[in-house]
């Protein structure tokens, strides 16, 4: 298969990116000067795309790479890959479900800790050697024990937060496109009525058109200023301008936050704020589920190219 | 009639009977002085006077009969010398390092703490602590705030930066299964990890595989976690042998007291890479932090505030409250020590 033309989207991963180079005839995006001019080039060559939550396969880059046969994303989220564009010409589209689904979840209930308990501001103020000088400030700090949880979309990942959220007492509300039976869980038939009946709401849906800015002005305001968010979702699932002002005013209570609007871009008015926690994306970033999710992307393209059936395909 | 009226209240006020405070507890910084209040009983202040400690317990003391005792106000067999009349110790804390037992057993006096009010705050913390160091939480806010750089991650290496190590199937060793170890059990079952312990006494209803000693616990955990309280036998428990057998993979979390760990041993162990983290909610000198722990990524400080949360603040001021009014009645404490295993 060393023949093989796989295109890498962006920096993603060392030990996938050395495998990719071993197995394939691999071609990183991100060091080509002239994109235009690589792919007319390349055209030909370039079989299967690799990419991620960052950067993947839009209907621009499909169209240049008419021998394109798979996608094969090292990430669970699509939004980065074209999926009309890619049924329409029977291309095959892989992610990474489930493995990472534990690490998500690990995280949202981190940031939820983070931000009640304000983690980072003690660990800053012991660091700083304020607590030598003087008394802690007592002041600010939330019990996470037995606050009502509201996520929306409850998938795989939502579950997974929801169970870990019950262990500490937590009622849990949700909202989803569609109510699920048999569940414990309390349904609100939209974000605005969840976010007015919960302390801590999670966005753990996928980003499509409908869910793009789900968290607006009317949410935060329902969220109100105990509220607290917690992204472990896509950056473009909060309207990422109202949330800050909302924050920096005071009308919402608190946020963690694993992704934004224009990563790697961070607003620089929440890094003074002791009630937000931020993270750079890291969300399924455990040195352990990042080899397993590249073992899982080369996985399916081994099995797409030696005609066997896809591990975890979408498409 | 306003002087009748006046002198009235005076006498009622001197009626109360006197619980002695040797210090402000944090309560007060934060709620002001009136949040243990109660018109059952009243408060003598002994930060309040001139005269050293001894002489005013001397003074203005004798016939006190209960202390309400913080961490930061330990109650020393010298000064239950010194108050006679000392029926109970009452303290704000789940901890009962700072109060000398044995001379309270000596002289019948009972000693109250406020129970498990805030035994799951103490768990949260735990758990918080260690997903934090897991996931580098706190590590990644500050990068990301531009505070200070994760020094595993070189310049441009956006491929290490906030890369953790995972939770989920990790196996979790708790030293001291009480009420704060079994909270802490409950939540880390919940992210796949799999719980043994070592205690005491082996519990008889909990399914969770028991370890004699800790060092064995150690040997055969990924994540060790101290829930116990300081004594005698605990001092230092977390020593060379046990941090060796915990291993270069092992992390290990401390919301117990800070001398139940050898914390220059600790140091030398992070510093050396023979373990693979820590987080700490106490330190066996507080305030003062190890300088070499301030520089390190693998390490989450909290300066020993588990506890420190508004609902734990108005629980506990509700329990004193009630505590001391039951003792002045002759009623039933709401809690009292229990030997725990």
């Amino acid at each position: 298969m060393e023949s093989i033309g796989v295109l890498m989207a962006c920096p993603m991963n060392t030990y996938l990116e050395q495998e990719l180079e071993r197995r394939f005839n691999l071609f990183k995006f991100w060091t080509v000067s002239d994109k235009t001019q690589f792919l007319k080039a390349q055209q030909n060559n370039i079989r299967a795309v690799v990419g991620n939550a960052t950067a993947g396969a839009d209907a621009e880059l499909i169209d240049a790479l008419p021998k394109l046969e798979i996608v094969s994303s090292f990430s669970v989220g699509l939004d980065k890959v074209d999926m009309v564009k890619c049924k329409e010409k029977g291309v095959r589209v892989t992610n990474t479900p489930d493995v990472l689904t534990d690490d998500v979840a690990d995280l949202a209930i981190g940031l939820m800790l983070a931000v009640l308990r304000r983690l980072c501001e003690s660990d800053r103020y012991v660091r700083s050697g304020k607590w030598k000088k003087g008394d802690y400030k007592l002041t600010t700090k939330v019990r996470f024990t037995g606050k009502t949880v509201g996520i929306i979309g409850l998938g795989r990942i939502g579950m997974a937060v929801a169970k870990r959220a019950e262990a500490f007492s937590c009622p849990i509300n949700y909202y989803s496109r569609t109510e699920k039976p048999n569940l414990k869980y309390k349904y609100y038939p939209s974000v605005v009525e969840l976010a007015s009946n919960c302390h801590i709401l999670v966005v753990a849906c996928p980003l499509t058109e409908e869910t793009r800015h789900i968290i607006n002005r009317e949410v935060i305001d329902a969220l109100g200023p105990k509220g607290v968010l917690i992204n472990i979702g896509r950056g473009p699932h909060v309207d990422e301008r109202e949330l800050v002002s909302a924050l920096v005013e005071g009308r919402l209570g608190g946020a963690g936050l694993d992704v934004f609007e224009n990563e790697p871009h961070v607003p620089e008015e929440l890094f003074g704020l002791e009630n937000v926690v931020l993270m750079p994306h890291v969300g399924s970033g455990t040195v352990e589920t990042r080899k397993t999710m590249a073992d899982l992307v080369l996985g399916n393209l081994e099995a797409h190219f030696l005609n066997k059936p896809l591990l975890t395909p979408v498409v | 009639m306003e002087a009748c009226h006046g002198h009235g209240k005076e006498k009622e006020s001197q009626d109360l009977p006197r619980v002695l405070l040797f210090k402000p507890p944090p309560d007060f910084h934060l709620f002001g002085d009136e949040c243990f209040s109660s018109n059952k009983f009243k408060f003598l202040k002994a930060w309040e006077s001139p005269l050293p400690l001894d002489q005013f317990l001397k003074t203005h003391a004798q016939s006190v009969e209960a202390i309400l005792s913080s961490g930061g106000a330990p109650v020393t067999a010298e000064t239950l010398r010194l108050m006679p009349a000392v029926r109970l110790v009452m303290t704000t804390s789940a901890g009962l390092n700072h109060i000398d037992i044995a001379e309270c057993r000596r002289r019948g006096i009972t000693v109250a703490n406020t129970g498990n009010v805030f035994s799951e705050d103490v768990a949260d913390l735990a758990v918080g602590l260690l997903i934090d160091l897991l996931r580098n939480i706190s590590a990644s806010d500050r990068f990301v705030k531009q505070w200070l750089r994760p020094r595993q991650a070189a310049e441009g290496d956006c491929y290490s930066l906030g890369i953790g190590s995972k939770l989920g199937g990790k196996r979790v060793g708790i030293v001291g299964l009480g009420s704060i170890g079994s909270l802490v059990a409950k939540r880390l079952d919940a992210f796949g990890c799999s719980i043994s312990y070592n205690s005491r006494t082996k519990k008889p209803s909990v399914s969770y595989p028991f370890y004699s000693n800790v060092c064995e616990l150690a040997a055969n955990c990924d994540i060790l976690i101290i829930c116990c309280g300081l004594t005698a036998e605990t001092h230092h428990m977390i020593n060379k042998q046990v941090l060796s057998a915990l291993g270069k993979e092992g992390v290990v979390i401390n919301i117990g007291r800070g001398p139940i760990i050898d914390e220059q041993e600790l140091v030398r162990c992070l510093v050396q890479g023979e373990i693979k983290g820590a987080g700490l909610d106490v330190f066996e000198n507080e305030p003062d932090v190890p300088k070499e722990l301030l520089a390190l990524d693998n390490v989450v400080l909290s300066p020993h505030c588990a506890i420190f949360t508004w609902e734990t603040f108005k629980d506990r001021q509700k329990l004193v409250v009630e505590n001391l009014e039951a003792f002045f009645s002759n009623k039933p404490l709401l809690t009292k020590i229990v030997d725990n295993d």
